[in-house]
C-alpha cells in the first residue's frame, strides 16, 4: 500500500465522525430487530431469528475485535487502535444478548431450567463459559481499570480473549455438526485461525527484540 | 404470591369435575369473538384497511394460490385437531426441505423449479402387484379427506395443518404386501436439475425415510397431495408427501417417487448423517432430548408470543390414544 493511501486512511479513521459512526453501526443489528419485531417482521419464528442473529453478530464482532490489532501492525492503521475497546464492548453487548434470548425466549427466564439445560448440554455450556469470559474483559475495560491493573496484568488478563474466540466457535460448530453446515462455520473459523497466527507471529517478533525495548521491569 | 399454585408436575390439564370442563371446540374458538369484536372495531376505524381487518379471520379459507382439491372432512378418530390453522404464508413460507437448501425460507425461494407433472410413483419391494401409479390415478385412488394435524418439528416448534389426502394403507392394500414385508422405505426425488441443495453435501441423496408396516397401515399415516383445500405447494413436498402427525416432521419425506417394502428395517437418511441424534422411529416424546436441546416445550408458529411461555409438547404429538398401542412394550428411551 502507498504509503500517501495510508495516511488518508488513517485520517479517515481519525475523523471527528469515525467514533460516533463505529457506535451507531454496532448498534445496527439491534435497532434492525427492534424496528423489524414492531413491523412483524422478524419471520415465522421471532425467537429463533433473534437467538440466532445475536450469536451471529458476537461472532462477527469479535473477528472485527481480534482484526484491529494485525491491522494496526501489519497494515499501520495505528488510527484504528481506539475502536479495539467499542468493538469489544459491542461484542460483550451481543454475547450478552444472545445469553437474554436463550435465557428469556427459550427457558422462559427460569434459573433452574437454564442450569439444567447447561448441565445437560455441552455445547450450551461451552457457549456459556465463553460469556461468562467476557465478563471480567468487558468489567476492566475502562482506562482505570488498565491504570489499576497494570498494563502488563491487563494485557495478560485480556488475552483470554483468544481462549473465548476458541470456545466460541466450538460453540457454534456442534450447534452446526449434525447438519454438516461447514459453509457456514469455515469463514469464522477460518478468519479466527488466521487472527491467532497474526498473534503467534507478532509475539514471537517483539519477543525477539532487546528486553529493554519491549518492556520495563517492575 | 401467584393465587394459583402449581406443582411441577402439573400440566394444566387435571380437573376434578369433568362437567365443569369447556368442550374442546368451544375452548378453541375462545377468541374468536375478541378477534370479530376486533375485527369490527378496526372495519370501523379503518375502512381504507379492510385486508387488515380481515387477515387473522380467513386464516384457513382457501388461500386461491393453487388448483383447489376438492375433498371432504375425514372421520378417521383423531384426524381433525381442534386447534386454529397456522397462517398459510408461515406453512409455506418458514419449513425444512433440504433438497431445496437448508434454510427454511429456501424451499419457498427455490420451489418453484420443481415440476411436480408429470410423477409417477414407483411401489415395489415385497408385494404381490408391484406397480407405477401416475399421479391422476392417485389422486383418484382413494376419497380426498381434509384433516387437520398437528405439525411438531424435532428443531422445537410446531404448526397446526390442514392437508389433503387418504390413508397411506389404501395404496399399500393395492400392491398387496408379502408375507415378508416387514416395513416401508420411502424414497424423495433427488434432482440437481430441479433441487438446488441436492448437490451440497448436507445429507446423503436421495433422502430416504422408514416405518415399520404396522405404523404405515395405520389410519393417521396420511398420503398428502393437498393442503388449505389446494395441490400441495411445491415447497410442502408436491406433488404428494408423508404425514405422521405423532412422529417429527423430517419423518414425513417429501416429493416421494418411491415406496418399497422390505423386509429389513431400513436405513433412513437423518439415521445415517447423525445416528445419535435422530432414531429409527422419531415419535413425538417430550422426556426424551434431542442431545443439543430440549423436546419437552415447542413453540407454535404465529401463535405463542415471544415472551410467551413455550407450551409443553404433548406424548406421541397428542395422538397417544391413536397410536400408542403401536408401540406397547417398547423402551421409548432406547428407541427414539
Amino acid at each position: 500500500m502507498a504509503p500517501l493511501r495510508l495516511v488518508a486512511l488513517n485520517r479517515l479513521a481519525l475523523h471527528r465522525a469515525a467514533h460516533p459512526l463505529l457506535i451507531l453501526a454496532c448498534f445496527g443489528p439491534l435497532v434492525g430487530w427492534i424496528w423489524a419485531g414492531s413491523q412483524g417482521g422478524l419471520g415465522a419464528n421471532p425467537a429463533e431469528t433473534l437467538l440466532k442473529g445475536s450469536g451471529l453478530w458476537t461472532l462477527r464482532l469479535l473477528c472485527l475485535t481480534l482484526a484491529i490489532t494485525p491491522l494496526r501492525v501489519w497494515a499501520g492503521l495505528s488510527a484504528l487502535a481506539r475502536w479495539r475497546r467499542t468493538l469489544g464492548l459491542a461484542t460483550f453487548g451481543y454475547a450478552t444478548l444472545h445469553f437474554l434470548a436463550y435465557a428469556w425466549l427459550d427457558m422462559g427466564f427460569d434459573p433452574a431450567a437454564v442450569v439444567r439445560d447447561l448441565s445437560k448440554r455441552p455445547f450450551a455450556l461451552v457457549g456459556f463459559a465463553a460469556f461468562v469470559g467476557l465478563i471480567p474483559l468487558a468489567a476492566t475495560s475502562w482506562n482505570g481499570a488498565i491504570r489499576r491493573l497494570g498494563a502488563r496484568r491487563w494485557q495478560a488478563l485480556h488475552r483470554l480473549v483468544y481462549a473465548i474466540a476458541g470456545l466460541g466457535l466450538l460453540h457454534f460448530i456442534w450447534m452446526r455438526a449434525a447438519k454438516h453446515r461447514a459453509d457456514e462455520v469455515w469463514p469464522y473459523a477460518l478468519t479466527l485461525a488466521l487472527l491467532a497466527v497474526a498473534r503467534l507471529l507478532h509475539r514471537q517478533r517483539t519477543n525477539s527484540r532487546p528486553a529493554a525495548l519491549t518492556a520495563r521491569t517492575p | 404470591m401467584p393465587l394459583i399454585r402449581r406443582s411441577a408436575a402439573d400440566t394444566g390439564f387435571d380437573h376434578p369435575w369433568p362437567s365443569e370442563i369447556t368442550p374442546a371446540a368451544v375452548y378453541a374458538r375462545r377468541r374468536d369473538w375478541l378477534r370479530q369484536a376486533g375485527a369490527a372495531g378496526a372495519a370501523l376505524v379503518l375502512p381504507a384497511l379492510p385486508a387488515l381487518a380481515g387477515g387473522q379471520a380467513a386464516s384457513s379459507a382457501r388461500p386461491g394460490k393453487l388448483a383447489a382439491l376438492p375433498a371432504q372432512r375425514s372421520g378417521v378418530a383423531g384426524a381433525v385437531v381442534m386447534e386454529r390453522p397456522t397462517a398459510y404464508a408461515d406453512v409455506t413460507g418458514y419449513n425444512n426441505f433440504y433438497e431445496f437448501g437448508t434454510d427454511k425460507s429456501d424451499p419457498a425461494r427455490y420451489g418453484a423449479r420443481l415440476k411436480p407433472r408429470p410423477w409417477t410413483v414407483q411401489v415395489d419391494g415385497e408385494v404381490l402387484k408391484p406397480a407405477t401409479f401416475d399421479l391422476d390415478t392417485l389422486l383418484k385412488l382413494a376419497p380426498m379427506e381434509e384433516r387437520t394435524y398437528r405439525m411438531r418439528c424435532v428443531e422445537g416448534w410446531s404448526m397446526v395443518i390442514p392437508w389433503l389426502g387418504w390413508s397411506l394403507s389404501a395404496l399399500l392394500r393395492r400392491v398387496e404386501p408379502t408375507g415378508n414385508a416387514k416395513y416401508v422405505e420411502f424414497t424423495s426425488l433427488a434432482d440437481p436439475q430441479q433441487m438446488p441443495g441436492v448437490a451440497s453435501r448436507v445429507l446423503d441423496w436421495p433422502y430416504t425415510e422408514g416405518l415399520r408396516l404396522d405404523e404405515a397401515m395405520h389410519p393417521l399415516t396420511l398420503l398428502a397431495f393437498g393442503l388449505y383445500g389446494e395441490v400441495l405447494p411445491n415447497q410442502n413436498g408436491a406433488p404428494l408427501r408423508l404425514v405422521l402427525p405423532w412422529k417429527y416432521g423430517f419423518k414425513g419425506a417429501k416429493s416421494l417417487v418411491r415406496i418399497r417394502l422390505v423386509a429389513r428395517p431400513p436405513q433412513t437418511s437423518w439415521m445415517r448423517s447423525a445416528p445419535g441424534e435422530y432414531g429409527f422411529f422419531a415419535n413425538v416424546n417430550p422426556t426424551v432430548d434431542h442431545p443439543r436441546w430440549s423436546q419437552a416445550t415447542e413453540r407454535r408458529i404465529g401463535e405463542d408470543g415471544l415472551f410467551a411461555r413455550k407450551r409443553p409438547t404433548l406424548m406421541f404429538n397428542g395422538y397417544e390414544a391413536q397410536v400408542g398401542q403401536l408401540y406397547a412394550g417398547l423402551d421409548l428411551q432406547k428407541n427414539f
